[in-house]
């Protein structure tokens, strides 16, 4: 018996997904396990597998389309199967906005047995009768004004949230970025448990909200960084419906004017960088601390670390661990800010950035006040390869303590990095640079780095900044520390 | 069990035998003349815009009004229609309160809340002033039920015209006084016209004082262009009810000289017909048994001047005073 | 505390009532001799003969309007109804003097008299005796409207609305007369215009009158079952609405559902709609929803008649949908 495919929920926070790419055409043989096709949610691209035996008897969206998560995708069954009347349902579900997870179920709601009575005329907003004491919703959207009833999805006009009044004043209280918030409601109306599901955050215990980070770029060649760092999103509600492309920009053609401009329409991504960065630039009253690190024992430390160990460790790696370190030693800075109370986090978990396609990332390392620098190392470099193809799951991506960016490698002699609220701080890291020093009176040669410490103010103040940057600077100038 | 009171002729010869000394007539003459010139000082408010809405006049009618409130005692209850400012005036309210309330003012009786077609007067036991008609006919069965139950021995007059005799409130008010013997007169005022409507084109047996025949209860019927012969008639029924605690149906027949409210052309009737009727007016008549009783004409003249004294100073009083404000509405609608 | 039912609460409120103050009649079509058309008045002839329980003729303009006369001259009536389909027949006296009288006469008199009766459907009784009149009541000013739910209730509020100096249209659900409850022993009334709550929650708040209660209450411990704790509101008096109370419930919980027997249309839900679409617009997560009689005369059949009344499932769903769980 052929049976519906709704888009899944392929992650627990995913509002819309965005069907990237089929891997199986109609007609296709389909076995349980095997791969349906590639769809990216929030910001990882995911396998969506088939459970049951069967043939691919129609694809119900192409390549690049974006739906909502529970809308009709696919039909499958057996060869020869009649699938109009599928077909028409599938249409009238996507059609009405039937946004509930089918669960891979057959033919959804009013089919019963009985004959369900006829809908009450002129009683629209009541509901039709119960049949088998479930409750039977109408069919049809109830107003005849278009404009008043959203039933499916729509892009709604550009600036426009769809919130209830009670969420608004929640997220307000709470925090919350409205435009980074998915609704759940009808329409993609934001409503209470959306927006508390965006402060209380995904995979963390401790009370911080979930995030998206898009960094610059980590030191490895070929990197694109973007200028200064992103500030978080929330991964726990991605986009609003109205933010999310029809389209994924890479399937349209970008239109040129006559005048020879391009127009890019911009992705799911580079929507929440910016409204992110906004967030962050105008809201957290960042102060910058910048000191130079004298870079001559931690270079050599490198040196011995590769011949030793024929490991081998960046410049970003040996700065993660150190201000991993800090930030155990002044578990004050590790902190974050709230409405009510600064929270000071129990584990550190230091967020770095990683440049990607069309934007950035901000893997974390977690607890890696307790890795070995090593561990950081190799854990770096994985999720850095990862972050490049967009396989980074949600929780790989959210809920850092402390963040570094680093555009060492592009020549950047030093720069002030944006805090990813609600993170209290951000370092910023330059080039390596051999140049004229002044050692033991004398003028010498040496490797400087400079580093600078961007601070919320509300939860760092001046002297604790200083302090941190001290910390850092100091374990970084002796690298001992790090085996530590 | 059938009771009713003997067959009476329509019209009773104009020279009776009568039984008001002179200074009851003299206050019934000051009291119908001070009714017709409240009455003309309204008509000429209303046509200078002084106030709006509805005016019912009872030009030609005064008789009627006077005589059967001449016959109550002031604890008696009177209820009536939309054409009331007499009735008011002939229970014991002063011209200053009832043109004060039709100029919609907080002196007024109802302190500008009713107008001219709810007056009413607590105190007075003048019970109301009702637009809608015939509808007020059931409460007066109630008033008389209340009587009837705390044994105070009042009685309600309940006042309405030809056109109310086809509502069912008529039917139902009248019926339950019949069934549970209330101490109620109800009085038909005939003017033969409902509006623009003749009474034979409303009601199917003109005589309505027949009506009585199917409750059961008593009935009377006469013109009513003599006070006294009023009053006396009406004086049985109220004995009637005080007495026995039994209802009467009276219908006394009357002319408005006026139509039936401002607005009307009163192209329904012949100017003959109301020239004709004029020749009957209560007040000519009134005059003249004042007359044949002897009363000197410098008196009849000063009853004259102090009702156009008492109706000019009523009219100065009411342009005088003060309008309600907004802010006071709610307290009337229900009480705490 | 002791367990009556709610006829019998009602014949209680009235008994005590008239024992007290002699201004007090019944009067009615069935009150005396039959001992009333639903056994309401059962034993009051008796108790207080005939002077005091008046039986009157078919004739509902007629005794209306002698209620309303009798208490412009300071009696207190209490105008029984046989059913409030029949109130229509009184419309007149109702709407046009009853409610007015005391604004006509500039505050000069004072109508303290109770019409009551049994409201709502029944079984089977099809489009004329099945009406819920409370919107069109409460729509008139002048007037009250109270609607007790329980025997506790019942007698509470008609001792009140008895002794109020204004007239009352009180509704009893024809259905409820049989109910059992608990009422207090000895004194006691429950003032006009307080609404009560029946079950505390914080998820929803289910606002329902008269019959609607108990549907409301079962509705509850249906989502209960669903980890869903609904707060059941009873306004007990129409007009005046305690407002406050009703804002408070759903400025808690944030979401309302009114349960209504009568019609959509200028509904009394309606009324409690827009205040409190008006006083809670921020501590709304959904759009207040509501739950009516069918909009059409209540047809005969069983099966069809049930489905124009508000039921649980119904309700269940529809809070469900209030808190967006499909």
């Amino acid at each position: 018996m052929a049976q519906i495919l709704d888009m899944p929920q392929l992650s627990d926070t995913v509002k819309i997904g965005v069907l990237q790419k089929w891997r199986k055409n109609e007609g296709d043989t389909v076995a349980p396990g095997e791969i349906l096709a590639e769809v990216e949610t929030d910001k990882a691209v995911m396998d969506f597998e088939a459970f049951d035996q069967g043939v691919l008897l129609k694809r119900l969206i192409g390549d690049g389309t974006s739906v909502p998560v529970g809308t009709p995708i696919a039909i499958i069954g057996k060869a020869g199967d009649d699938i109009r009347e599928l077909v028409e349902e599938a249409r009238a579900r996507a059609a009405g906005g039937a946004a509930k997870p089918a669960a891979a179920a057959p033919a959804p709601a009013a089919k019963p047995e009985a004959q369900k009575p006829a809908p009450l005329p002129a009683a629209k907003p009541v509901p039709t009768a119960p049949v088998n004491g479930q409750p039977v919703r109408p069919t049809a959207p109830p107003p005849p004004r278009a404009a008043a009833a959203p039933s499916a999805p729509t892009a709604a006009t550009a600036g426009k949230v769809l919130a209830s009044p009670l969420a608004r004043r929640l997220a307000t209280d709470l925090g919350v970025d409205l435009r980074t918030v998915q609704g759940s409601g009808p329409g993609g109306r934001i409503v209470e448990r959306d927006v508390k599901a965006a402060a209380e955050g995904g995979a963390q215990a401790a009370p911080q909200p979930d995030s998206v980070d898009w960094r610059a770029a980590e030191e490895a060649p070929g990197t694109m960084p973007a200028t200064a760092t992103a500030p978080r999103a929330s991964a726990a509600a991605p986009l609003p419906a109205h933010l999310v492309p029809e389209r994924r920009t890479e399937a349209r053609p970008a239109p040129t004017l006559p005048s020879g401009d391009v127009i890019k329409p911009l992705s799911m991504m580079r929507r929440t960088i910016a409204a992110r960065l906004l967030e962050a630039k105008t809201t957290v009253p960042h102060f910058y601390l910048t000191a130079d690190v004298d870079m001559d024992a931690a270079m050599e430390f490198r040196e011995q670390v590769a011949q030793v160990h024929g490991a081998r460790l960046s410049v970003n790696d040996l700065v993660l661990k150190a201000c991993a370190l800090a930030m155990r030693r002044i578990p004050e800075a590790n902190a974050s800010f709230s409405e009510e109370a600064i929270i000071q986090h129990a584990r550190v978990d230091i967020g770095m950035a990683v440049a990607i396609e069309d934007g950035l990332i901000t893997p974390v390392i977690r607890d890696a006040d307790k890795k070995t620098i090593g561990q950081i190392a190799g854990e770096a470099h994985e999720m850095a390869g990862r972050a490049r193809d967009r396989k980074l799951r949600p929780e790989e991506y959210t809920g850092a303590t402390f963040s570094v960016s680093n555009l060492g490698m592009m020549g950047i002699r030093d720069f002030a990095a944006i805090i990813n609220p609600p993170e209290g701080a951000i370092l910023a890291v330059g080039s390596v640079r051999k140049e004229p020093v002044v050692k033991d009176n004398k003028i010498g040669i040496g490797h400087r780095m400079s580093i600078t410490l961007s601070c919320d103010h509300r939860v760092i103040d001046g002297a604790l900044g200083a302090k941190v940057l001290q910390a850092i600077v100091g374990i970084l100038e002796k690298p001992i520390s790090l085996a530590f | 069990m059938e009771t009713s009171a003997p067959e009476r002729e329509p019209t009773e010869p104009r020279d009776a035998s009568r039984t008001a000394d002179k200074a009851q007539l003299a206050l019934y003459y000051h009291q119908m003349l001070a009714i017709r010139r409240m009455e003309e000082a309204l008509a000429k408010a209303y046509a200078l815009r002084k106030f709006g809405g509805f005016l019912h006049l009872y030009i030609g009618q005064e008789a009627v009004a006077v005589g059967a409130l001449a016959a109550l005692k002031p604890e008696d209850y009177v209820i009536a229609t939309y054409r009331e400012h007499a009735h008011a005036y002939a229970k014991g309210m002063s011209a200053k309160s009832i043109i004060a309330e039709l100029f919609g003012k907080a002196t007024g009786c109802s302190k500008g809340l009713g107008g001219s077609m709810h007056l009413f007067d607590a105190e007075k036991n003048f019970l109301g002033g009702y637009g809608i008609v015939g509808g007020h006919i059931p409460l007066a069965a109630g008033t008389a039920f209340a009587s009837k139950y705390r044994g105070d021995g009042r009685v309600t007059l309940c006042f309405f015209g030809d056109g109310s005799v086809p509502q069912g409130a008529f039917h139902e008010g009248v019926a339950l006084a019949a069934l549970w013997r209330l101490p109620v007169v109800f009085i038909c005022e005939n003017n033969l016209y409902s509006m623009g409507t003749p009474l034979y084109r409303s009601l199917s047996v003109s005589d309505v004082s027949q009506k009585a025949l199917a409750y059961g209860i008593a009935r009377d019927r006469f013109d009513g262009e003599d006070v006294v012969r009023v009053r006396d008639r009406v004086a049985e029924a109220v004995r009637r009810a005080r007495n026995e605690s039994l209802p009467t149906l009276i219908e006394i027949r009357t002319y408005r000289f006026r139509g039936h409210s401002m607005s009307d052309a009163g192209l329904y009737r012949t100017k003959e017909e109301v020239e004709e009727s004029k020749k009957r007016d209560p007040i000519t008549y009134g005059r003249e048994l004042l007359v044949r009783a002897k009363v000197d004409e410098k008196e009849i003249v000063a009853i004259e001047e102090r009702v156009t004294a008492e109706i000019e100073e009523a009219v100065k009083f009411a342009d005088e005073s003060p309008e309600l404000a907004y802010e006071k509405l709610a307290e009337f609608t229900y009480k705490d | 505390m002791r367990t009556v039912a709610f006829r019998e609460a009602l014949n209680e409120a009235m008994a005590e009532e008239m024992e007290k103050d002699d201004r007090i009649f019944l009067m009615g079509e069935e009150v005396g001799h039959y001992d009333g058309a639903y056994k309401v008045s059962k034993g009051l002839l008796k108790r207080f003969g005939e002077r005091r329980v008046i039986d009157t003729p078919i004739a509902e303009g007629g005794f209306v309007g002698v209620g309303i006369g009798a208490a412009m001259v300071g009696l207190r009536p209490i105008i029984e109804l046989m059913t409030w389909n029949f109130s229509f027949v009184a419309a007149d006296q109702l709407i046009n003097n009853a409610a007015k009288i005391r604004q006509m006469s500039g505050g000069q008199f004072t109508l303290p008299v109770v019409f009551r009766g049994p409201g709502g459907s029944a079984h089977m009784l099809a489009a004329q005796h099945s009406q819920s009149t409370e919107a069109l009541w409460a729509h008139i000013p002048g007037l009250k409207v109270v609607m007790p739910a329980n025997p506790k209730d019942a007698k509470g509020l008609l001792k009140s609305a008895i002794r109020d100096d204004n007239p009352i249209i009180f509704i009893e659900g024809e259905v409820l007369y049989a109910d059992q409850g608990e009422i207090p022993d000895g004194e006691y009334t429950i003032p006009l215009g307080v609404a009560e709550v029946k079950r505390p929650g914080k998820d929803l708040t289910i606002i329902g009158w008269s019959k609607m209660v108990k549907i409301a209450l079962a509705t509850a411990d249906a989502l209960a079952a669903d980890g869903i704790e609904a707060e059941v509101v009873d306004p007990r008096t129409i007009r005046p609405l305690d407002e406050e109370l009703l804002v408070e419930s759903v400025k808690k919980t944030g979401r309302c559902l009114i349960l209504e027997e009568g019609w959509p249309f200028n509904g009394v839900g309606a009324e409690i709609a827009y205040r409190i679409g008006r006083r809670c617009f921020d501590d709304l997560d959904a759009p207040v929803e509501r739950i009516t009689g069918a909009d059409m005369p209540m047809p005969y059949n069983h099966h069809l008649e049930q489905q124009c009344i508000p039921d649980v499932p119904r309700a269940v769903a529809a809070a469900k949908k209030l808190l967006y769980l499909e």
